[in-house]
């Protein structure tokens, strides 16, 4: 029997509904997780070029530990693992409050957050060491030299890397499903269940976050070109004074 | 004269490597100083220690009468009084030249921005390159870059000026444009610890010329007994190679 299309089932019914409240769960979970990736990666990354042991171990032992498990366990983790460990009062409010919602919110910011870290650190590590040594000389503490000179330029110089990672963040936010956070994915799944008609359901679903995608990309690109420091090669398109 | 800086029986060893051997010296307060020497042969290391850049293993600096090798240093306050200046320049990149200068004052002494930029601008203005304010690093030329280093470093009112190689980074047509701001800062009175090979600036400005080899100090002489009648071999052998042509 030949497949027959039916692509009203997106707009008929609860579809169009559903895909709506999936786009907007799924970005709210991506934006915070982003928040705390961002966040935790900076952090680790600058500690992880620390001329300070203790944090640099502290640092690597976050990155080791989180990037190096697959996030569908971090997501079950934090779903099915911490809450009993909270203190009552605390697990009375997450399971009164979604705790399904911010469970996928740690497990992402914080995987998300080790590889940022290391997408960071390589960052630093492509400024020369001089520039360190011409903030401190002029007075400034290392932890200012990092805040006004190596930072700026470092987050600068990984534009392009961090796009790649925030759009992996984006993609991933779809194993939330798994704990059943009703986003994007799920919703898409729920429409295939109750119109049988998964090659509609899943190309809407599709659809959707290559359009989210690719507005990202876009917008890294011109922050990217924004900010650009001069005498850098940037963009491809040559000096940009 | 008071002392501005003091090295006494300092040492330092990176790894196996014996860097600097017994060195003493002492440099006034408004006495210009130019190291030179054969390269790896200690003249960076030594001035890096001046404000800590490097870490000594054995004997003592003093600057100002305050010992700096000591555990308990407040480093950040021994950095403001003594500027440094670098061969390769190590502007920010990311600001202007004026942003450059006013970075140390703001965030280090809390000056408002108000203030620290009239000083930036008087300093600009010092180094002879008013003009260039706005400009980024990359759109400046060496010459222009290594000045705005020198404003950048006087900035905290420093009381002692650090140069390390300052113009062997530079193209020969800009090294007279540097040499000419650091003459002014000298007659001004600044003490000066400047590791250069520039002889003519020795010449004209040094008050006394150190000569280092193998992590020593060789020979320490005011400039005219120092190009007239060296006392070492080894300074004649260096000054015979440096000076041929």
């Amino acid at each position: 029997m030949k497949y027959q299309f039916n692509w009203s089932v997106l707009w008929s019914g609860q579809s169009g509904q559903w895909l709506l409240s999936g786009l907007i769960l799924t970005l709210e979970l991506s934006v915070l997780a982003w928040l705390m990736a961002v966040v935790l990666g900076t952090v680790a990354g600058a500690f992880r070029t620390a001329p300070w042991k203790p944090l640099r171990a502290v640092a690597t032992f976050y990155v080791e530990f989180f990037r190096n498990v697959p996030l569908l366990v971090w997501m079950f983790f934090w779903y099915f693992g911490v809450p009993p460990l909270l203190p009552r009062a605390l697990q009375d409010w997450v399971f009164a409050h979604s705790l399904e919602f911010w469970a996928a919110v740690c497990a992402l910011g914080v995987y998300s957050g080790a590889r940022f870290s290391e997408v960071l650190r390589s960052g630093i590590q492509s400024i020369p060491r001089t520039l360190i040594e011409a903030s401190v000389a002029s007075g400034l503490t290392v932890a200012q030299a990092y805040r006004h000179v190596i930072l700026p330029i470092a987050l600068r110089l990984i534009i392009p890397p961090a796009t790649s990672e925030s759009l992996n963040l984006l993609k991933n936010s779809s194993v939330a499903l798994t704990i059943s956070v009703a986003e994007l994915t799920f919703q898409t799944r729920q429409i295939e269940t109750y119109t049988a008609k998964a090659i509609e359901a899943l190309t809407a679903g599709t659809l959707v976050y290559l359009v989210l995608c690719v507005t990202i990309a876009s917008i890294m690109g011109w922050v990217e070109r924004r900010t650009a420091i001069p005498g850098l090669i940037t963009g491809g398109r040559g000096e940009s004074r | 004269m008071a002392a501005a800086i003091e090295f006494r029986g300092v040492n330092k060893w990176f790894g196996p490597l014996h860097v600097l051997q017994d060195v003493d010296l002492t440099v006034e307060a408004g006495e210009v100083v130019v190291v030179c020497g054969p390269s790896g042969s200690g003249k960076s290391t030594l001035i890096r220690c001046v404000n800590r850049l490097e870490v000594i293993q054995k004997g003592e600096i003093v600057v100002h009468g305050q010992s700096i090798t000591g555990p308990r240093v407040h480093l950040s306050r021994l950095r403001a009084e003594v500027g440094m200046v670098f061969q390769s320049f190590n502007l920010f990149p990311h600001m202007t030249a004026l942003e450059n200068v006013m970075l140390a004052p703001v965030k280090v002494k809390g000056l408002p921005g108000a203030g620290a930029e009239k000083i930036a601008r008087d300093l600009l203005e010092r180094v002879r390159i008013p003009e260039q304010a706005d400009h980024y690093p990359a759109n400046l030329s060496g010459g222009q870059q290594q000045r705005v280093a020198i404003a950048r470093a006087l900035a905290m009112q420093p009381r002692i000026m650090l140069f390390d190689e300052p113009t062997s980074a530079l193209d020969p047509e800009m090294i007279n444009e540097v040499l000419e701001v650091m003459t002014d800062l000298a007659r001004e009175g600044m003490t000066m610890m400047v590791v250069s090979h520039e002889m003519g600036f020795a010449r004209r400005v040094a008050h006394r010329v150190v000569f280092m080899d193998g992590g020593q100090v060789v020979e320490v002489q005011p400039p005219e007994a120092f190009f007239a009648a060296p006392t070492s071999d080894r300074t004649k052998d260096f000054l015979s190679k440096i000076l041929s042509h």
